[in-house]
């Protein structure tokens, strides 16, 4: 085994043990603290399978930006016990996920490429960049304009007018009960 | 040089199926926006290590595409959540019925 293949079995192991660690844990800060250790480690792994661009990107983008949005909006609600549960019958979901497992497993195996052992390139992100504004420069428009859409429906679901307020109807403060009690 | 290709693949597999399992087995609705993190992480595993092994950087463009689709996936499903949970106190998705009366 070469010092890059170590390398990717370790990085292997702490992306899997982190992710395995964040989707069982109740509390979901526990559960994005771990995130940002698996997407560290997945940055690294897309270091050493040369594409240090994108490397930054999930630096940035996913550990930075993203598990900071959510812790943020974690801290916005109230703790309940009950949604810390996991679902009560949770059997077939964990089945769902060995089945598919299974199949990919197996899929993976039959392939006679999988067995194909990759030469270690780097693109850089010169090179990177040119190649995606020569080519790809209208899917670059496009996902902007999805930014911007996103943008406005997030402006749109964030502003006051979008939620009467439960405390209005019967001074109750429990929304569920507002709702329901208006229509008996 | 570095590994075989069905590895990256086994890697990028094992962690969807964590991500698919976070996302049914939860009753949290932002676990389950965590979940479809995963899932896409996973995917942009699988996507890389393609793109090395037929040394062809659409692989990597793709990538980009997943980083910003994720990004505003969980932008928006963040604002929807906290809407969501101004109208009916809760994150469980059990007890979103206000549409049936």
């Amino acid at each position: 085994m070469t010092l890059y293949g170590a390398v990717f079995y370790l990085l292997s192991a702490i992306i899997v043990v982190a992710t395995g660690m964040a989707v069982t844990r109740r509390q979901p800060v526990h559960a994005v603290l771990y995130l940002i250790v698996a997407f560290s480690g997945t940055a690294a792994l897309f270091f050493l399978l040369g594409a240090p661009l994108l490397a930054a990107f999930v630096v940035i983008l996913y550990a930075g930006a993203i598990m900071v949005l959510v812790l943020f909006v974690i801290m916005l609600f109230q703790r309940s016990p009950r949604e810390l549960g996991l679902l009560s019958d949770w059997g077939p979901a964990a089945l769902l996920g060995v089945v598919f497992l299974a199949v990919a497993v197996a899929m993976v195996f039959k392939d006679p490429g999988s067995g194909i052992v990759l030469r270690g390139a780097v693109v850089q992100p010169r090179d990177f960049g040119h190649f995606l504004f020569d080519r790809y420069w209208l899917a670059i428009e496009i996902v902007s304009i999805l930014f911007l859409v996103a943008l406005v429906a997030i402006l749109h679901l964030g502003s006051p007018s979008t939620h009467p307020s439960p405390q209005r109807g019967e001074g109750k403060g429990e929304g569920l009960n507002y709702y329901k009690e208006k229509h008996p | 040089m570095i590994v075989p290709l069905g590895h990256v693949f086994l890697l990028a597999g094992v962690i969807f199926s964590l991500g698919l399992v976070c996302t049914v087995a939860h009753r949290n609705l932002i676990m389950t926006l965590v979940g479809v993190e995963v899932m896409m992480n996973a995917a942009a595993i699988a996507f890389v290590a393609a793109a090395l092994r037929w040394q062809l950087m659409e692989g990597q463009a793709f990538v980009l595409f997943i980083l910003a689709v994720a990004a505003v996936e969980v932008s928006v499903g963040l604002a929807l959540v906290v809407s969501v949970y101004r109208r009916t106190g809760s994150l469980d998705p059990d007890r979103y019925d206000i549409l049936k009366w």
